[in-house]
């Protein structure tokens, strides 16, 4: 609540401001160098996932919110890796027919 | 039990102005204002928009026997005879993260009841916004010249065109609209309304707005970008 809000030093802001300026310029380096295959996945989405948990937890304040709303905000997307994983699984096979039926 | 329940019923509002006290009733779940509550609920149903957006240019990329397009050539940019890969999307990841900062200040300077700093933050932060979606319809005006379109490309697989334009779209709406959105709250906070009523969420709710349009900008810069 704004109580919390009104605690925090400027400092922090610009410390996160920089730390994604560093992971930003990290992820651009990875296409830069032209890494690839898992190192280059995996290494683009821990950089991601990073930027994106610094933003929500220090500049939305997600860290410093009651766990109700937290949760409530956070959790309801997890239902997104059932929606991803069988979007996958359909693309796997719309693939391999277009393989089998076209050619290519 | 009964007649107090018949009791009770008999105070409750009927019609429309019913349904308002019923769910107004006090039974609070989030304790933050109730202004903050609805924007995170509102940015949380976006999340779903834009995670449709990219489950389904996942689908399509995953799905096509054609070459999908070096994202990392067509966004690249000649600059003073350099030739740079994505050198544009760099600059605008940039300055969207920038505009984050800026707008966190803001937020910031808003408790701090410093009404000056808070009106100067965000509109920097709209500034930045501005030309973020600038160099957006720089990119589109290139690819568009370069003869992309949503149903077909010169240089792979046909779904990058759609793909592109409407995620890309869907988010420079979000900027553009963002952009009108911190004007306005700006201009408010300059005129001292924050001051009269004592009263800064304005701020801190129209900050969770732009900083979910950065943070929809990092997922798109992996995914689309970067892949």
């Amino acid at each position: 609540m704004s109580e919390n809000t009104e605690l925090h030093p400027i400092s922090i802001y610009l410390k996160i401001w920089l730390l994604l300026f560093v992971l930003s310029t990290l992820s651009y380096m990875v296409d830069y160098w032209d890494f690839q295959g898992y190192l280059r996945w995996s290494l683009i989405l821990l950089f991601m996932f990073m930027k994106a948990g610094f933003i929500i937890a220090i500049f939305m304040h997600m860290t410093w919110e009651r766990l109700a709303l937290a949760y409530a905000i956070l959790a309801p997307p997890l239902v997104l890796l059932v929606l991803i994983s069988l979007m996958a699984i359909e693309a796997d096979y719309i693939f391999a027919a277009r393989k089998l039926f076209f050619g290519a | 039990m009964a007649e107090q329940a018949l009791s009770n019923e008999n105070t409750l509002t009927e019609g429309f102005a019913g349904i308002a006290e019923d769910w107004s009733a006090d039974k609070q779940a989030f304790h933050v204002p109730w202004g903050k509550a609805m924007m995170w609920i509102f940015l949380l149903s976006d999340t779903f928009i834009f995670s449709c957006f990219l489950t389904g240019y996942m689908h399509v990329r995953m799905n096509t026997t054609v070459a999908w397009p070096f994202p990392s050539e067509v966004f690249a940019l000649t600059v003073f005879g350099a030739h740079i890969p994505l050198i544009l999307i760099a600059i605008m990841t940039f300055i969207l993260i920038s505009s984050s900062g800026t707008m966190a200040m803001a937020v910031n300077f808003g408790y701090r009841k410093n009404r000056k700093v808070t009106a100067a933050l965000m509109a920097a932060t709209a500034l930045f916004g501005l030309s973020f979606v600038g160099m957006q319809a720089f990119e589109w005006t290139k690819l568009i010249e370069e003869g992309v379109r949503p149903w077909g490309n010169p240089f792979g697989a046909a779904q990058f065109g759609s793909a592109f334009f409407m995620i890309t779209g869907f988010h420079g709406l979000h900027v553009s609209i963002g952009v009108i959105y911190l004007s306005v709250v700006a201009f408010k906070v300059y005129r001292g309304d924050f001051d009269r009523a004592d009263n800064y969420e304005a701020v801190e709710i129209a900050g969770l707005y732009w900083h979910f349009v950065d943070l929809v900008w990092v997922f798109i810069f992996a995914f689309f970008y970067l892949w």
